[in-house]
């Protein structure tokens, strides 16, 4: 993405951000609340228009294409939101089923195979005619996973995927992210400001303070940051910075 | 109000765009009369009954003279229930009913980012929410009428059975006594029917789809969609009566 700026009612979200996403690794935004990481990540997938600046797919400025080329690109996409976003009425395996209905001309048997090969990915089993308010929150995620993955997507964008988790499930969820990224080789954006997540899977990550790109590196280098603002972000509590020093 | 108003109309575009896939959406339609129409038979017939029974005995004590025939209440009734109660006052009924449970659904779904997963995915929202919505309440509320006005003259019998008011065969004699003219009456009640049905979904999906906040916004769409809808069908049938009866 080149140059991204948005505004809400005069009040700037955005303000110049550029950033390269690297194929078949786990990138990480991170940032406070309301640093704007979720307004960007609507821009990137082309929920929001941004005020400024071009978002490409490999080659397609996301902001140029027609809306046929828009629609084609975005099954390339799949997306897990920050509260898993199943659809209430539909069971679980009409959910995973849901883009392979709506997009793809599988049969019923073809999409029934493919949706228990998702679920048992995600280590989801004979859970398939429960509704999504008969699971748990971490099923809930991993369900939402394995309908972001049915249509075998090239980017899997995941908006605080551990937000509501227990530390333990946090983990698991963020370990079946990095897996499923390199097993697919596919561009995985993850926003965050989960530390665990961070130092877990941050292979490429982009720190973004007040609406602005204030660092960007890897796992490996985040703990010996020199930037302020990301330091307070980091070393938040009086032990942790103790423990620094 | 402009901005709303041409949001409102940019949203009617949408649902009319081509479906991705037909025999989704028809499912959705199947689906949508069984939520909108059929669920709603229960609280119609009930309401209905009570309205005829109710108005056989209003009018039969009202013009309750020796100058008047009975069946003129079965006629009284009839033409009540055919041009104004059932049409409108159901209506109104199914705003409050239908109107807020299209508007906290779509609220509801806005707010858990449900419909923000279906444009991720490359699903035309609009027309995949809403569209059956409308039509299938165009389909289905007319039908919903007529059984209405079933249950309205039934009311109505089973008073004169119960009290005597009127004799039943009388109130029956009123109640058949069709002319030509009816026929254009039916015709009125249930093209203010379909009207009102595309206004009861169209405006309640509005509020429900283009809600911001959370679930006290919610609650405030769901009160909107019943108030705007019930506005503009007492609007509508005003214009469609000075249209279609004068």
């Amino acid at each position: 993405m080149k140059n991204i700026s948005k505004s809400f009612a005069g009040v700037e979200i955005l303000n110049d951000i550029s950033f390269v996403f690297e194929k078949g690794k786990t990138n990480l935004i991170i940032g406070k609340s309301g640093s704007g990481k979720s307004v960007l990540t609507k821009c990137i997938v082309g929920l929001l228009v941004p005020d400024e600046g071009d978002i490409f797919f490999n080659e397609r400025n996301l902001n140029s294409l027609k809306p046929k080329q828009k629609k084609e690109l975005r099954k390339e996409i799949g997306m897990l939101f920050q509260a898993s976003a199943l659809f209430d009425s539909l069971s679980v395996e009409e959910n995973v089923g849901f883009p392979l209905r709506m997009f793809t001309k599988m049969t019923t048997n073809e999409i029934s195979d493919r949706v228990n090969f998702c679920l048992n990915r995600v280590n989801i089993q004979n859970k398939n005619n429960l509704y999504p308010s008969e699971l748990s929150g971490g099923m809930q995620k991993r369900v939402a996973i394995a309908r972001a993955i049915a249509m075998q997507p090239k980017y899997l964008f995941c908006d605080e995927p551990n937000s509501g988790l227990d530390p333990i499930t946090a983990i698991v969820i963020d370990e079946l992210i990095k897996e499923i990224t390199e097993e697919y080789e596919m561009t995985t954006v993850v926003i965050t400001h989960d530390m665990n997540s961070v130092l877990e899977i941050g292979e490429n990550i982009l720190f973004i303070d007040n609406g602005t790109n204030k660092w960007q590196g890897n796992k490996n280098e985040i703990l010996d940051t020199k930037v302020k603002e990301l330091y307070d972000f980091i070393y938040v509590s009086k032990f942790l910075q103790k423990m620094k020093k | 109000m402009i901005k709303s108003f041409g949001k409102y109309i940019l949203m009617l575009y949408y649902i009319f765009l081509k479906p991705e896939k037909f025999s989704i959406y028809w499912k959705r339609f199947a689906d949508e009369v069984i939520q909108l129409g059929v669920k709603s038979l229960f609280i119609v017939s009930l309401m209905s009954a009570f309205m005829g029974a109710v108005l056989v005995i209003q009018t039969a004590t009202a013009i309750d003279s020796a100058w008047i025939p009975d069946y003129t209440v079965g006629f009284t009734i009839k033409q009540s229930m055919l041009l104004e109660f059932c049409p409108t006052i159901i209506s109104l009924i199914l705003a409050g009913k239908v109107g807020s449970n299209i508007a906290s659904e779509l609220g509801t779904m806005r707010v858990t980012e449900q419909i923000d997963a279906l444009e991720v995915m490359g699903v035309n929202s609009i027309g995949y929410l809403i569209g059956p919505k409308i039509i299938a309440s165009i389909f289905i509320f007319p039908i919903v009428i007529i059984y209405s006005m079933f249950f309205g003259f039934f009311g109505g019998g089973l008073v004169c059975y119960l009290t005597d008011i009127i004799p039943v065969k009388q109130y029956l004699l009123g109640i058949r006594s069709f002319s030509y003219e009816n026929y254009a009456h039916i015709r009125y009640a249930l093209i203010k029917t379909a009207v009102f049905a595309f206004l009861i979904t169209s405006i309640s999906s509005y509020f429900g789809y283009y809600l911001k906040g959370g679930a006290l916004e919610v609650g405030k769409a769901s009160t909107n969609a019943v108030v705007y809808s019930s506005i503009f069908i007492l609007f509508a049938n005003y214009i469609l009566t000075q249209l279609l009866l004068v």
